[in-house]
């Protein structure tokens, strides 16, 4: 047993770290966030070159980690600077997707995922689906070897910036059922496909994508037709585990900046340290993220073992994350008292993304519920 | 990261378990399961077939008896006791006392009170707190005044755990009242028989009987039972409340609570069906059972790191914290579990050889009384709002 990250995991973490604190300050990062794309190329070409993207995928498609441990070092040290650019939907989401389940062919594009060049985006959620993962509505029909897609998916992360679009459609079955839904890859501007960007209240980018009569040849399916719920489920395993490494960073960067303020703002005559009920708020803050940060080593640490141990390990971190992270955007601000809620200080962003972060892949309810079932069905 | 024990700690665990499996005898588990009264001869049996194997003070090194276990294998063992059923290992004279003796004590001390507290031939009971110092234990006030070879002992001790078994009590007492609390503090041991001492009793408030008070009226005892120096103590006490705390966050018995309330929620109805399958319910269980999920990777962190060379100092105070709170939790779900079975109050179905039937669900009468007795776990070994303090000190410099 031994909790100490391997050799090639620190150094990683470490000029991962020395990038961002060199060229990734609050200042640089509101400014990127607050732009047309929403994340910047350049910035972005740089943590390829560091090895980011490559580090999130195994060897055999050319990568050099994709273990949970490599996922969560990466993300962690991401979340401590609420990174904008996306790694979420290009790294753990699209290109999860392709090294799961995707043909030769559509294994080689990870080459140039990895290298930066090339943006992806998962559309599954759709605007009644809420977190639900086997509610696709959006429908692939096949007619003369073609595929046509018809339907609308809801917030998808990067989906007007991406060059190719993962959608999910039903080709058989209820539309809840966990048999019947397919992935296909798609080209973003492909004949059918309208995108609506947006802003989102965590300095991230997402859109609203309308499929209309989207033909598709039969290289477009990703693995087997009406097979693709066990993937997708793997690959949002991924992703709440990502988060909520993410989401670890991003409470620690709000503990420090809280810790500071507390020792150096003076009311009263004495720094605000010194008065009890905030040390042990303090305490409390401290003490939650400990356990946040357990549950979700526990939950990178079982990432090979079986759907069971593993899906109720990633719901237990995702659910204890998102209680995690509202009590620290919350208390930090309230700790900070004004300055926390202003647009031009650090923390409340970091809380802004803490709190969205509740909003992805499930929230604490929604994993609690799910954590509940599968204890029931074992 | 290796998440997983090495194939000689699994061995070692399976080794551990064949040891329960033959020597703990499966009456006693079933009392110490089923949550009924042990008497003193169950915890001296239980003592006893411990140090036959040579496992009675794990914590102490092997010099003097001791195990020589490394941090996971001590982590392991007590794992392995818990989930069995055994009883607890009273941890006055083997992990209190005895290691301060081995740090502080004279050779003589050692040779004489080491041995005879692996025999069993003395009882330890601990005199720290005061009716006047509760968390704020160097406010003692209990006087020894040097009288020739003895020290003359007067005042009061209270929370004394199963004091009225014991034989032996180790005490703070105050040696120096004109300096700094801290540091007019002595650690003696007086042996219970001496004239002076009487033991009362306090029943707590589910109506049972474990600790008492203890006073010390003139109380002569031999200056050859001060430990180390005189004024000292403060150091010394510190030491022990810092030693070995491993098993702090109570990780085996929160794992076991929890399991005994899902099986009870199984059991119990709601409209008809097992309240287990109640949404409301299930989800309060779930809740509890991540957490603890969680404080078991936390606390094997710990452990971890005890194995690599780390000495354990704020994790123990947020183990402390954090595992009370789940194992009060587990206890407030189980009363709840029960509806107005919890209910009945009949402490007599908790002693042995009680025939009677059950008033209720045969699991239902101990759990309102330990969930009352639980709410101790957050206020004695440093109420929870000291270990915050503790916390904010070491680990925030606040």
């Amino acid at each position: 047993m031994d909790f100490n990250l391997s050799d090639d995991r620190r150094m990683l973490k470490e000029s991962l770290s020395r990038f961002l604190q060199d060229r990734y300050g609050f200042e640089t990062r509101n400014e990127i966030a607050g732009s047309e794309q929403g994340f910047s190329r350049e910035l972005w070409a740089q943590m390829a070159e560091l090895g980011l993207i490559g580090a999130m995928l195994p060897e055999e498609v050319g990568g050099f980690g994709g273990e949970g441990f490599d996922v969560m070092t990466v993300m962690e040290e991401l979340g401590r600077a609420i990174v904008v650019e996306p790694v979420l939907p290009t790294a753990i989401l699209g290109a999860g997707i392709l090294a799961d389940a995707g043909s030769e062919t559509q294994k080689a594009l990870l080459e140039t995922v990895i290298s930066g060049e090339l943006l992806l985006a998962f559309a599954h959620g759709e605007p009644e689906s809420r977190y639900s993962l086997s509610e696709v509505t959006c429908r692939a029909e096949q007619t003369d070897g073609e595929w046509i897609l018809d339907g609308q998916k809801a917030v998808v992360l990067n989906g007007d910036t991406a060059d190719k679009i993962i959608v999910s459609a039903r080709t058989a079955g209820g539309d809840d059922d966990e048999d019947g839904i397919t992935l296909f890859l798609i080209e973003a501007d492909a004949k059918g496909v309208s995108r609506r960007g947006y802003a989102t209240v965590d300095g991230g980018r997402a859109a609203e994508i309308t499929l209309e009569d989207v033909a598709l040849g039969a290289e477009a399916v990703i693995g087997e037709a009406g097979k693709a719920f066990p993937v997708i489920e793997r690959t949002v395993g991924r992703a709440i585990l990502a988060v909520c490494a993410e989401a670890l960073g991003a409470m620690d960067a709000a503990k420090d900046m809280t810790l500071e303020f507390l020792q150096t703002r003076k009311q009263f005559g004495v720094p605000l340290g010194k008065f009890q009920v905030l040390q042990h708020r303090m305490v409390e803050m401290c003490l939650e993220i400990e356990q946040a940060r357990s549950a979700t080593i526990l939950a990178a640490g079982r990432m090979k073992e079986d759907r069971a141990a593993r899906e109720a390990a990633l719901s237990a971190a995702k659910n204890l994350v998102g209680r995690t992270a509202r009590l620290v955007a919350e208390e930090s601000i309230q700790m900070h008292g004004g300055i926390g809620m202003t647009w031009e200080y650090a923390l409340p962003h970091f809380a802004k993304r803490l709190t969205m972060i509740d909003h992805l892949f499930g929230d604490a309810d929604h994993h609690l519920e799910r954590f509940t079932a599968l204890s029931q069905a074992s | 990261m290796d998440m997983n024990f090495t194939p000689e700690e699994i061995a070692f665990r399976d080794e551990v378990r064949g040891f329960l499996k033959d020597r703990l005898p499966e009456a006693l588990a079933a009392k110490v399961k089923g949550g009924k009264r042990l008497l003193k001869a169950d915890y001296e049996l239980w003592h006893a077939r411990l140090n036959e194997r040579g496992w009675l003070a794990w914590h102490w090194p092997v010099e003097h008896g001791g195990t020589g276990w490394t941090p996971i294998e001590k982590h392991i063992f007590e794992e392995e006791c818990v989930a069995a059923g055994a009883p607890r290992v009273v941890p006055f004279g083997l992990n209190m006392l005895g290691p301060v003796l081995i740090r502080f004590g004279s050779d003589e001390q050692r040779g004489h009170y080491l041995p005879r507290i692996l025999n069993g031939d003395d009882w330890w009971c601990q005199g720290y707190s005061e009716p006047g110092s509760g968390s704020d234990l160097a406010s003692l006030k209990t006087k020894a005044v040097r009288d020739g070879d003895h020290y003359v002992v007067n005042g009061q001790k209270t929370w004394t755990t199963l004091g009225h078994f014991a034989d032996w009590i180790f005490c703070l007492v105050r040696t120096d009242s004109e300096c700094k609390p801290q540091q007019g503090i002595s650690f003696l041991l007086i042996d219970m028989k001496t004239p002076g001492i009487t033991v009362r009793p306090i029943v707590t408030l589910d109506g049972e009987h474990e600790v008492n008070e203890v006073f010390f009226e003139d109380v002569r005892v031999p200056v050859g039972n001060l430990v180390g120096e005189e004024n000292k103590g403060w150091t010394y006490a510190k030491y022990l409340l810092t030693y070995e705390r491993t098993g702090i966050a109570g990780v085996a018995f929160a794992k076991s609570g929890l399991a005994h309330l899902k099986q009870v929620a199984s059991r119990q109805k709601k409209g008809r069906k097992p309240l287990a399958q109640d949404p409301l319910f299930a989800s309060r269980v779930a809740q509890v059972e991540i957490d603890l999920m969680a404080m078991e990777t936390f606390n094997l962190r710990t452990v971890s790191a005890a194995q690599h060379g780390g000495v354990p100092g704020v994790e123990s105070s947020m183990l402390k914290i954090k595992g009370t709170e789940i194992r009060q939790e587990i206890t407030d779900l189980l009363r709840r579990a029960l509806g107005p079975y919890a209910a009945p109050f009949v402490p007599e179905s908790l002693d042995e050889g009680y025939n009677e039937p059950p008033i209720g669900p045969d699991y239902a009468n101990p759990a309102a009384s330990q969930y009352f007795n639980m709410r101790k776990v957050s206020i004695y070994g440093g109420s929870n709002e000291i270990q915050k303090n503790i916390v904010a000190k070491m680990m925030l410099g606040l």
